[in-house]
């Protein structure tokens, strides 16, 4: 596939089309693989790779790419396209300045879990198809099969369709996909509030608030963030303590709510693996629930159920009413 | 860092009763910035505000705290007087110790804390607060009266005397309201149509009046001086202009069978009808749900019949787009349906009447022209049981029934019983009631005299239970004042069904954004001082919208709301709300979250060069609110992620500081 | 246990809006109508303008239950603020009931003008609520409890 996705580009790039590409650029290893634009064939061909390391949503760059003029090529995944069909929807990128290639996904690998195996010193991982062949400098060898160590978030695909795309590098576009991504939500709702409050305590309490979960966020775009604003009045470089730890995450899963479109950006970077999406995804279960059914990024025209209403809503108290042990 | 001086009013012993406010003054002087604090008897009196005012100008303060009653009561009394000696009203905050602190509480020493803490979060959020200048907006100098009753039409007709254009929407196919299908009224027993039909035609005359009738208001946006209307004129099927109301399609008309809402349902109308020999304007509707050409397209008589060619079965709504600078509510009212009250067997017997059927049954225009006869058998009554509170008065617990007092109805029950008696003085007239209330000029005297020269028999007590047996009506009810049962064997049984608001003053007041009480009266934004304006402003109100009161005082009161709105409209310029949403441009996302829970339309976006800090520029989408439009709710500043949107007088930094220094 | 209930004393911050809760808690003073001293209310223009990050900032600040009143759905002043408000306040109620925050120490009631014994009655049996609760200790700044 990579190598259809570099033919294309240059291909686009020879034309005129575009005068750049955003894609994902090698690292040092195979696995840790960045976003980056590229500007010519040679660079394309030097650096440019898609593999299943390539997890990173790239829909986001484009909120500052598409507004620097010329017209750029973005490859998006399923995830990344309902992301940039999001920041459509909310004038933040340019559309007609980007060109997308609609790429599919069959899910993305966690390298984390493949570290998890006891394994350090990784060399070299080869793919085998279904399996992953492992190499590492102590002259460990290894065979990894791949849906063991696939990204949770990919585990609970929701859609392996391309919302918004110039063209599709395979036909036909994928579909919504079944899946179970609230269980976890329900699990801890289940619980009791002091279940849950020690749940959050422990996982919160490892937040160093280093902001990657908020600077990868494609729904983290403000020009600048309540955080980082000394006048909002809540301006906090480094949870100082419990609370700040608490308000950052709430108010930033506030601030994306009904606006997410769960990518799960949040907990694959977190380097505390802190999951982050849990939260997002309590409020999305709770507009669904409450709101009706309501997938951020699926289409440009639906009303956010943040700002819109129903005459008969329910009242603040039906969360009192509402399950979970007491 | 500002200059602050603290006023603590004792409001005589409102306050200082509970309140130490010498302590309270003394606790304040040592908050940041207060540079000076006082107390004083009554700060919102002539001495007092001077008291503020010389404070300010000796110290040089730059904001202003009052300890005092709600702002709702004197917060533009001290904007005023800081305004009047150079500082900016919009620097001076109040802090509520009376209707919040004082009045609740009883205990000195917990009051006073409390008051303190009240009083610091109003000087920290002072601190905060920015010197604000209101804008301005025109006065479209035209007045909307929804609802042609006797209230709508005497605000129409005072309006119009001061030289403003009036429209009125009246909802049926005539204006006069109640009042035209009352006979007499109390306690002049003057007849209802001799003094209201003058000032119908007085209102279809008045060149300044336009009368929409058969029309209703369809939305309503914009604010005080600047409302933008949609009028629904509902299809007549006639056309206005041409029909002269010579009534032959209403007697050729072959639909005769459709029950008269003007006297009450007592009697049948045609399906093309004039409501009343008086209606203004006297023009023909067609009523389509019984209309035999609507229904089936085979008829069409009166079309043949009509000579100026005004009939139009096509023809459709129209809607008529209008501003206004106010607007006035008298939609009225209504009797309640008496049907729930089965033990007054209303729906089991046709003799068993309501009191405004009892009108239509005495009244010379109505189904029986004016002769008294029972509706069951068109044989004149000779016991008559009136019975007073119906749905009145009705505990807390009683679903079925209003809490208020409808006080009408001891008035118009004791006409009744004085014009039966009169006419027919072989009729025996009971009227049974939990207490007669007569407070008015003239009122006491009428009832005495239906009474002690008429001889009505009126007996304390309740009605239990009426029963139809044998062509009569079987009362029984309890005479408190002698203790015992009564057994009356009545032909007729009189319900002074209590009153309620119209049934559409709802869907309007939320069209209008007016608040209304609990019973669907509309609220007045103050009780006793400012009676005849509702809280929106640009809405004011007239006659039984508001509350129950008799003709006498809804002209009173319609007189009133006139007076009011001819205040409003003989400014050129209203000067706006300052306290308004702003954004700012280098926060702004563009997102439009804050444009989406507008609810006036007040944000629009604009793009914008911005400088980026490696010195290239930017192009970015950004929202502006327009001052004039936006009401200053707040919706949108919660809405904004960044927090790009804020509202002055009510920022995020001023809350904030109000919640830190309650908590401090 | 009990005991240490009964002398402990809330912080209770309530968000009013302008229009119909502070009248309502102005007419329940002027009806004399009595409730704890523990409620100290801050006027909004409507319970739209009360932000999440207002109701927390109370919390970190010491707060012990915060609650917010405005015009019954349908009468809002400005038509439709309380239907945001009262999405806005599901939302973070279930949030921070998700992560354990007891569920009773914040709540919407809403008031009307008219409804000074409502207010009243509100406002005690909220502080009676949040007396059963104790002190907020999941949700607080410790910085800020330096006395």
């Amino acid at each position: 596939m990579q190598d259809r996705m570099i033919a294309r580009a240059k291909a686009l790039l020879a034309d005129g089309t575009v005068d750049r590409v955003m894609g994902w650029q090698k690292g040092e290893f195979a696995y840790d693989i960045t976003p980056a634009v590229f500007r010519s064939p040679e660079a394309l061909d030097r650096d440019f790779v898609f593999n299943d390391f390539a997890a990173a949503n790239v829909s986001k760059y484009l909120v500052k790419e598409s507004r620097k003029g010329g017209k750029i090529l973005a490859f998006l995944k399923p995830c990344d396209s309902y992301s940039f069909a999001q920041l459509m929807k909310e004038h933040r990128v340019v559309r007609e300045n980007v060109y997308i290639i609609g790429i599919p996904s069959w899910g993305k690998t966690d390298f984390e879990k493949i570290k998890d195996r006891g394994l350090s010193g990784i060399k070299e991982i080869k793919d085998n198809g279904a399996d992953y062949f492992v190499a590492t400098v102590y002259g460990d060898e290894v065979t990894v099969p791949k849906f063991e160590v696939m990204l949770d978030r990919c585990k609970d695909c929701k859609s392996k369709k391309i919302v918004v795309y110039d063209e599709l590098l395979e036909e036909p576009n994928g579909e919504e996909v079944e899946n179970h991504r609230f269980d976890e939500v329900a699990k801890l709702e289940a619980m009791t509030p002091d279940e849950r409050f020690a749940f959050w305590r422990k996982e919160l309490s490892r937040c160093i608030r280093c902001n990657a979960c908020r600077n990868v966020c494609p729904a983290c775009t403000c020009e600048k963030c309540v955080f980082d604003n000394r006048d909002s009045g809540v301006e906090n470089k480094a949870a100082a303590d419990s609370f700040e730890e608490n308000l950052f995450h709430i108010i930033r899963a506030f601030h994306v709510a009904g606006r997410c479109t769960d990518c799960g950006e949040c907990s694959r970077v977190c380097p505390q693996h802190i999951p982050l999406h849990l939260l997002n995804r309590k409020f999305i279960k709770d507009m669904n629930e409450l709101y009706g059914d309501y997938q951020a990024g699926a289409d440009p025209d639906t009303r956010p159920p943040m700002t819109d209403f129903r005459f008969d809503d329910c009242e603040p108290s039906v969360v009192y009413e509402r399950g979970g042990a007491k | 860092m500002q200059r602050i001086g603290v006023f603590v009013c004792w409001c005589g012993s409102n306050i200082a009763g509970t309140v130490d406010v010498k302590q309270v003054a003394e606790m304040l002087k040592h908050e940041p910035g207060v540079v000076f604090s006082t107390d004083y008897q009554y700060m919102c009196s002539e001495s007092g505000q001077n008291l503020i005012k010389d404070a300010i100008k000796e110290y040089d303060l730059t904001g202003v705290v009052v300890c005092s009653c709600s702002p709702r009561m004197h917060e533009n009394t001290f904007r005023k007087a800081a305004a009047s000696v150079g500082l900016n009203p919009y620097m001076v905050e109040i802090a509520n110790i009376r209707e919040q602190c004082s009045w609740i509480h009883k205990d000195m020493p917990v009051g006073t804390a409390k008051a303190v803490i009240l009083g610091r979060a109003a000087v920290a959020k002072v601190h905060l607060n920015a010197p604000l200048t209101a804008g301005e907006s025109p006065v479209a100098k035209r007045a909307l009266v929804i609802g042609g009753g006797i209230a709508g039409i005497q605000t129409a007709l005072d309006i119009a005397e001061a030289g403003f254009p009036v429209d009125i929407v009246e909802k049926s196919p005539t204006i006069g309201g109640k009042m035209a299908q009352l006979d007499k009224t109390f306690p002049t027993l003057d007849c209802a149509a001799c003094i209201l039909t003058p000032k119908m035609v007085e209102a279809a005359q008045q060149e300044k009046i336009n009368i929409y009738a058969y029309s209703e208001v369809d939305s309503v946006k914009g604010f005080v001086g600047n409302f933008d209307v949609t009028i629904r004129r509902k299809a007549r099927f006639v056309k206005e202009d041409l029909c002269t109301g010579c009534g032959l399609c209403t007697e050729k008309c072959p639909m005769k069978k459709v029950p008269n809402e003007f006297n009450c349902g007592m009697d049948n109308r045609s399906a093309i009808y004039i409501p009343f020999a008086q209606a203004v304007p006297k023009v023909a509707t067609i009523d389509a749900s019984y209309c035999i050409k609507k229904k089936t397209g085979k008829c069409g008589l009166c079309s043949t019949v009509c000579g100026v060619g005004a009939i139009d079965y096509d023809q459709k709504d129209e809607f008529i787009e209008q501003k206004y600078g106010a607007i006035v509510v008298a939609t009225g009212f209504e009797p309640i349906s008496v049907e729930k009250f089965d033990e007054f067997a209303y729906s089991q017997s046709p003799d068993v009447v309501t009191s405004l059927e009892y009108e239509r049954l005495m009244n010379a225009a109505g189904p029986t022209s004016g002769t008294l006869l029972r509706p069951s058998d068109k044989q004149h009554p000779h016991t008559i049981v009136f019975v007073q509170c119906v749905g009145s008065r009705c505990d807390a617990k009683n679903e079925k029934g209003k809490q208020y007092c409808s006080k009408v109805c001891c008035m118009y029950t004791a006409k009744h019983a004085m014009l039966t008696r009169e006419k027919y003085p072989d009729t025996d007239v009971y009227v049974f009631y939990i207490d007669v209330r007569t407070p008015g000029k003239n009122f006491d005297e009428f009832y005495r005299r239906a009474v002690e020269d008429y001889g009505v028999h009126y007996i304390k007590g309740m009605v239990g239970k009426v029963v139809p047996e044998n062509g009569k009506l079987k009362v029984q009810a309890s005479d408190l004042l002698a203790n015992e049962q009564l057994h009356i064997d009545a032909d007729m049984v009189v319900l002074a069904a209590a009153i309620e608001p119209d049934k559409s003053a709802r869907p309007l007041a939320t069209m209008l954004t007016a608040s209304m009480d609990t019973n669907d009266f509309f609220t007045e934004a103050h009780p006793k001082l400012r009676p005849v304006e509702s809280p929106t402003a640009g809405v004011f109100l007239s006659g039984m919208c508001q509350g129950p009161k008799d003709i006498p005082d809804t002209v009173s009161q319609a007189s009133a709301c006139a007076a009011k709105v001819i205040g409003l409209l003989s400014k050129d310029k209203l000067t706006g709300n300052p306290c308004v949403a702003h954004s700012d441009e280098l926060l702004c996302n563009g997102c439009s979250s804050c444009e989406k829970v507008c609810p006036y339309g007040a944000i629009t976006y604009a793009d914008k060069e911005f400088r980026m800090p490696d010195r290239t520029t930017a192009v970015r989408r950004v929202a502006q609110v327009n001052p004039a439009v936006c009401q200053g709710c707040g919706a949108c500043t919660v809405a904004c992620p960044s927090g790009a949107m804020d509202l002055y007088g009510f920022s995020n930094q001023q809350i904030m500081a109000e919640v830190d220094a309650i908590c401090k | 246990m009990q005991v240490e209930n009964k002398e402990f004393k809330p912080l209770i911050v309530a968000f009013c809006c302008n229009w119909c809760s502070y009248a309502g808690a102005d007419l329940a003073g002027t009806n004399r109508l009595n409730y704890p001293a523990d409620v100290k209310i801050i006027r909004v223009p409507c319970s739209c303008r009360v932000n999440p990050l207002f109701i927390l900032r109370a919390f970190q600040r010491g707060a012990d239950g915060v609650i917010i009143c405005g015009c019954h759905p349908g009468d809002c002043h400005y038509t439709t603020g309380n239907y945001y408000a009262r999405r806005r306040m599901t939302l973070l109620f279930s949030m921070l009931d998700y992560l354990g925050i007891e569920k009773g120490r914040t709540r919407v009631e809403w008031v009307s003008a008219a409804e000074g014994q409502k207010f009243a009655e509100t406002m005690n049996s909220f502080v009676e609520t949040i007396r059963s609760l104790g002190e907020n200790k999941r949700l607080e700044d410790l910085r800020c409890k330096t006395e």
